[in-house]
């Protein structure tokens, strides 16, 4: 394959749209003669609505309709009506469906009126009456229920156990044992959620939504409202940050289609910041591990335990342990999960969901291993690395950690570091180095493709796939135009609408490998159709020609053997009588691979070398350094995926040092539901951060070699800033955040 | 078993406030409203004069993505009310730039990537326009916590300091107003910050 | 948000005038809290006052030798006013310490000492309060209270004023200039902010329909030895947990006079003149600040969450103490302005 945009440092395409406002989003749809839905929000956590008088806020002028569960028809009755692509097993929530209430903040009204303003007002007047009763939220309450799941969600592998744990602790002569914990924590993409419903008459709907997948919300709104798929268009062209919490369709899709039905309207339903804390989080969990090792520092046994929160209606899973039993070697390993079901809303994937979790726990206990054993921290991890997925007995497609660990460290510096706690200083500051890293999914789904050659030579490549931050516009585009020989300002992506091929949820890393493998196959067939064409036309050197035989650039189809026989491809079009040609790929060999066993072990890995400095007296932390050494396969567009990278180690460090969902468990609600009081960093706590994409050629994990990046970049960041500031002070804190009280 | 009472019915509503003829200046044009008070300049510009181009993240002042320009200052426009700004000269991303005809934030965000979903955008580019306007941000660390009014959540701050830092260097005497785009490995720091190799930290 | 009224005032006397004709009226300054607070339903004024042509925005030089801040000044041109960075560094350091540059911006001066608190259940319908609806309880108290006060609570109350900018003022000795339905007068800054006790609703001693006109600062500005320290959950745009305004006057080594008030500790800018009585005269040493700031923090009281506060307030004291003495007493007229750097 050449490499005239593939692998080059792309501007985004959709960059000019971005910085001038021009991008739309969900809620900036402005359709004419359009009602404004708010969403009242339950104060309980549990028990059950007792009375609702609407008849005041129905007096207003321009209040349209107050919904709710009295009013609200049962549009489906079965569970799987309400279940999205990715629901995980049990029992939707239904929004406005009975008087029950199962977690704070739960939708119990939407008020409908003409204006934004007025719709707020009179929710804030909406009188309703509850009788609470006693809930249960408190995790640490409920280790002692806690089961192991089922199946549980797509994707969730249940961890499997290996060798005898209690063997290798024993055959152990240094050992580490602790407990770890974390709380919850809301995406807040800084979009909120929000829907416009389009009323275009007789049932049929344009419904702009914020998510992570269009066909997911269409499939959603077709089932529970018996729409057919023509009459119920989803349009999702710019997502304003997703990191999973639109992965799963979120009830103002539901509210703003209901009321939009019910009055034969166009509707739209924004949340409110305080409402983003009503629906999906990452659970918080309560993790166990025991680590023990030979003299010569290989690790003889690893126990890692987790119980994770969920609520009492769906069972959410997510890998949160059974990356230890792959990242390193070891033949005794005993892993488990458990869930305890609360009454707060369903947990959801949130960006490296499971992983995040479960490498705090494990690459912080690494640490204390390499402690306990004497090592250097890196030293352990080099002497334990594992050369075969021991978890799926499977080959690696590739693996270049290695040369994470060897390119990071260097960059880093990290042979200067000096073992002992506290050796290390700049001025009075205490200076702390601290490492860790981590493993992911390389996966690749079954996604649609059109390619279309218009006769002015406009390549247009479409899928219903998502754009929300990632770069998929721009990295699709460059795929495409490189396929088919064309200047990339000859080639415009379009997606996020389910009129186009249908594309799976844009999450858990896939999407590039997904999109863009398929992107390459719509091209190649894009490509026969239009040397079919010239078979039509009057030119001798093409005749018999194979799809093989020929080459594509500079707009031109060229034979291989003398590249002096061209057809431009334009007039290829122009001469077929047709405004354009077009193809799809075939998702049928996808379809059929994902039934087979795989033949390797297909992941991403990185490491993460972290420098802090930390204020003696007042315990003050800083960030100063961070290297992330990243092996993800065939890297598209360095600019965007070093933005991916950049991103995750901002998460990571949020995960790190102050991000936490503190519950209120008197009133079972979180109680810090703003961005004043939920911590994300801010520019002013980012310092220097360096990304190296380490070479890593795979010609397995799919034809264009790519493993995909958008959760990888995230783990060890958090383990690797709490061993920095161990190594800075001598004070192990295993419970995220540390935040400054943790360390006085 | 606890009764709980939302919004009691000692709250009911009140008449309604009428709506009121309001004469906005924006992006050099006058845009004459009829809202009641209550609409806050934000809802304003998104919800009646389709400029979406400003965002709402927190609607509280707590993310940035709604700052504008009022007078040159940026503000955060979800905390003042259209009312409030009669006679003002306000200033949205739509009037810092277009498409066709980018700004030298606008362009210095694409060349650096300082942006991924792009939602806290045009709040990022209207802050760094105001710190220029004011003249308050000069180094690096400055910018860092002047612009720290406005959250990212898919973390591009590296990138957009160095994209506010290249539209300022570029405005210094000696660069003739022009950008300055240093050659940039992709694979390495941000500008500016290309990490050196570590010194020995003193033990 | 409730629906409200709107007019623009245009004279102090008028604005009073209105205020006291409309039940339910506030005025309005930057509108930087109160419309959050409105949109949180917290506040729902029936008719707002708007400020802005009251022409209450100059800062200028007083005859005794101090500088009076109108009340309609914006934090921002406060905190960058040359005055205020060659002669009140200390306040220019506070005020740049909070919010963020887009609020500073609209945020007045006035309109900063009347900031309600930022305890999470004042903001939250769903929870009893006893500062938004007296009698039903705290729950900050026994409760996520990590921002909350561990200086002169009460059993109603255990909130914090979440102003930096007061912090400063309240050293400085600054008084709040009023105008009311009787006429003007003056408050002293520390008599300003109350403490909750039994009335948590009330976070001030201002009369009814009384309007802020203006901030005067006395002459004194400890330019030469002064430090403003936030701790907080981030490096930027947070609320503090502990802030210390530690101003000095020294001789040689020896304190002359000095100052120490704490912000994030309690209901009001917490200004301890009995601490500082022990600074004068005495060393400028680390001896010397442990002592006071233990002295300062002797009867604070913890509630859990935020029992850390007291060592951090200790710490930061000596630490502001410090860096107000070793400081050379040079300033940066450009701009005073530190960046958040470690430690700050």
């Amino acid at each position: 394959m050449n490499t005239d945009y593939i692998g080059k440092p792309t501007s985004r395409v959709d960059g000019p749209a971005k910085v001038t406002g021009t991008a739309k989003y969900a809620a900036e749809y402005n359709v004419p003669n359009m009602l404004y839905g708010y969403v009242v929000s339950s104060p309980i956590a549990k028990g059950k609505i007792t009375k609702i008088d609407a008849a005041p806020v129905l007096a207003l002028a321009g209040v349209q309709q107050v919904f709710s569960h009295e009013n609200v028809p049962h549009f489906a009755i079965f569970d799987r009506s309400y279940q999205d692509e990715i629901a995980p097993g049990g029992s939707p929530f239904r929004p406005l469906y009975d008087a029950e209430i199962k977690f704070s903040l739960q939708p119990v009204a939407l008020v409908v009126a003409d204006t934004f303003e007025l719709a707020r007002y009179a929710a804030s007047v909406l009188h309703i009456e509850y009788e609470e009763v006693a809930h249960e939220t408190k995790l640490s309450q409920h280790i002692d229920d806690a089961y192991e799941p089922g199946k549980g969600k797509i994707g969730f592998q249940p961890p499997k156990s290996r060798g005898n744990f209690g063997k290798g602790w024993k055959e152990g002569v240094a050992h580490v044992e602790a407990q770890f914990s974390h709380h919850a924590q809301h995406h807040n993409p800084m979009e909120n959620f929000a829907t416009t419903v389009e009323w275009l008459g007789d049932k049929h709907l344009n419904i702009y939504d914020k998510t992570q997948g269009a066909f997911n919300s269409q499939l959603l709104v077709t089932k529970i409202f018996g729409l057919s798929k023509d009459r119920a268009r989803v349009i999702s062209k710019y997502t304003g940050g997703g990191f999973g919490s639109g992965l799963r369709p979120q009830y103002q899709l539901l509210l703003a289609v209901m009321a939009s039905l019910e009055l034969e309207r166009s509707v739209r339903v924004s949340l409110t910041r305080e409402q983003m804390f009503s629906f999906g989080h990452r659970p918080e969990t309560l993790q166990h591990v025991a680590l023990a090792t030979a003299a010569d520092g290989s690790l003889t046994g690893i126990n890692h335990f987790a119980v994770a929160e969920t609520s009492q209606f769906e069972d959410f899973t997510e890998n949160v342990v059974g990356w230890s039993g792959m990242l390193y070697d070891c033949k005794n390993v005993a892993l488990g999960y458990r869930l305890a079901k609360l009454d707060v809303y369903t947990p959801l994937d949130m960006r490296a969901p499971g992983a995040a979790s479960g490498s705090i726990a494990l690459e912080i206990a690494m640490d204390e291993m390499a402690y306990a054993a004497g090592l250097d921290p890196l030293e352990f991890r080099m002497r334990n690395y594992s050369d075969h997925d021991q978890a799926q007995d499977l080959p690696y497609s590739s693996k270049a950690l290695r040369k994470c660990y060897h390119e990071g460290a260097a960059k880093f510096g990290w042979k200067q570091r000096t073992a002992a706690p506290g050796s290390m200083r700049d001025g009075n500051l205490l200076v702390g180095w601290g490492m860790g890293g981590g493993v992911w999914d390389a996966t690749k789904l079954p996604a649609s493709v059109r390619a279309s050659l218009d006769a002015d030579g406009h390549l247009t490549v479409s899928s219903g796939t998502n754009e929300i931050g990632t770069g998929t516009y721009t990295i699709m585009t460059q795929i495409a135009a490189e396929s088919m020989g064309l200047p990339i300002e000859a080639v415009t992506f379009v997606l996020g609408d389910t009129e186009l091929p249908e594309s799976p949820l844009q999450g858990g890393s896939w999407t590039a490998a997904s999109v863009g493998n398929s992107v390459v196959e719509a091209c190649t067939k894009l490509g026969e159709a239009l040397l079919k064409q010239t078979q039509k036309m009057d030119s001798p050197a093409f005749k018999g020609v194979k799809i093989d035989d020929v080459q594509f650039a500079n707009g031109q189809m060229r034979l291989r053997s003398d590249s002096t026989q061209a057809m431009v491809l334009r007039d290829v079009v122009q001469a077929s009588g047709e405004p354009r040609i077009e193809a799809e790929n075939s998702t049928l060999l996808a379809k059929l691979a994902m039934l087979k066993p795989p033949k390797y072990s297909m992941h991403a890995h990185n490491a993460v070398f972290v420098e802090v400095k930390v204020d003696p007296d007042l315990m003050t932390v800083h960030v100063t350094r961070v290297v992330n050494a990243v092996a993800a396969g065939r890297i598209l567009n360095p600019k965007t995926a070093r933005s991916q990278v950049l991103g995750s180690v901002v998460w990571g460090l949020g995960m790190a040092l102050m991000e936490e969902s503190v519950m209120d468990h008197r009133f079972g609600r979180y109680m810090n539901h703003s961005l004043a009081e939920y911590h994300v960093p801010v520019n002013a706590d980012i310092h220097a951060i360096d990304v190296v994409f380490v070479n890593e050629e795979d010609d397995k994990v799919n034809p264009l070699g790519i493993k995909g990046l958008g959760e990888v970049g995230m783990l060890g960041v958090a383990a690797a800033v709490a061993n920095a500031i161990y190594h800075a002070t001598g004070k192990r804190v295993r419970d995220m955040p540390i935040t400054i009280d943790k360390l006085l | 078993m606890t009764h709980v009472t939302q919004a009691p019915l000692g709250m009911s509503p009140a008449t309604l406030v009428p709506t009121q003829p309001v004469t906005l200046h924006i992006n050099g044009q006058d845009r004459t409203l009829h809202i009641a008070p209550w609409t806050t300049l934000l809802d304003a510009l998104r919800e009646y004069l389709d400029l979406t181009g400003t965002k709402k993240g927190c609607d509280h002042g707590q993310c940035g993505a709604c700052t504008v320009l009022v007078d040159g200052k940026h503000i955060n426009s979800c905390l003042s009310l259209a009312v409030m700004q009669e006679g003002s000269e306000i200033q949205t991303i739509e009037g810092l730039g277009t498409e066709e005809s980018l700004s030298p934030l606008q362009q210095a965000f694409i060349d650096h990537d300082a942006f991924q979903c792009g939602y806290c955008t045009p709040g990022q580019i209207c802050s760094a326009q105001g710190l220029i306007n004011e003249g308050k941000a000069r180094t690096e660390a400055e910018v860092r916590e002047l612009m720290s009014g406005n959250l990212c959540r898919c973390g591009a701050y590296s990138n957009i300091l160095s994209a506010v830092m290249e539209v300022i260097e570029g405005q210094k005497p000696g660069a003739e107003g022009k950008i300055v785009m240093p050659e940039k490995e992709w694979s390495a720091g941000a500008a500016h910050q290309q990490m050196p190799p570590v010194a020995p930290p003193k033990k | 948000m409730n629906s409200f009224t709107f007019t623009q005032a245009a004279a102090v006397d008028a604005a009073v005038r209105e205020k006291a004709s409309h039940e339910g009226a506030a005025y309005i300054g930057g509108g930087t809290n109160l419309v959050d607070l409105m949109k949180e339903n917290v506040a729902r004024p029936t008719h707002l006052i708007g400020l802005k042509k009251l022409g209450l925005d100059t800062i200028e030089n007083t005859p005794d030798g101090g500088l009076r801040l109108g009340a309609l000044a914006t934090n921002a041109d406060t905190a960058y006013h040359p005055e205020v960075i060659s002669r009140y560094p200390l306040l220019n350091q506070a005020i740049l310490a909070g919010a963020s540059p887009q609020l500073r911006n609209m945020a007045t001066d006035g309109g900063n000492l009347m900031q309600r608190t930022r305890c999470y259940y004042f903001y939250d319908l769903a929870t009893p309060c006893n500062k938004r609806e007296p009698g039903t309880g705290c729950s900050a108290i026994g409760g996520y209270n990590r921002v909350c006060g561990i200086l002169g609570t009460s059993d109603s109350c255990i909130a914090t004023h979440p102003s930096d900018m007061c912090v400063a003022l309240a050293a400085l000795d600054t008084t709040v200039r009023v105008s009311g339905p009787n006429g003007e007068r003056t408050i002293k800054f520390e008599d300003f902010h109350r403490l909750p006790g039994d009335h948590p609703e009330r976070d001030n001693t201002l009369e009814p329909g009384e309007l802020i006109t203006g901030l005067d600062l006395p002459a004194k500005g400890f330019a030469q030895h002064f430090s403003y320290l936030k701790l907080r959950d981030r490096t930027s745009y947070a609320f503090a947990l502990v802030s210390v305004a530690a101003a000095l006057e020294l001789d040689g080594n020896t304190i002359k006079d000095a100052r120490l008030a704490l912000g994030g500790v309690a209901h009001k800018a917490w200004r301890d003149k009995a601490a500082e009585a022990l600074l004068v005269g005495q060393p400028a040493t680390a001896d010397t600040f442990r002592r006071v700031a233990a002295k300062v923090l002797e009867n604070a009281k913890g509630y859990g969450e935020n029992t850390f506060k007291i060592e951090l307030a200790k710490r930061a004291i000596v630490r502001a103490l410090k860096q107000a003495t070793e400081m050379k007493a040079t300033v940066d007229t450009n701009a005073y302005f530190q960046p958040s750097a470690f430690n700050s």
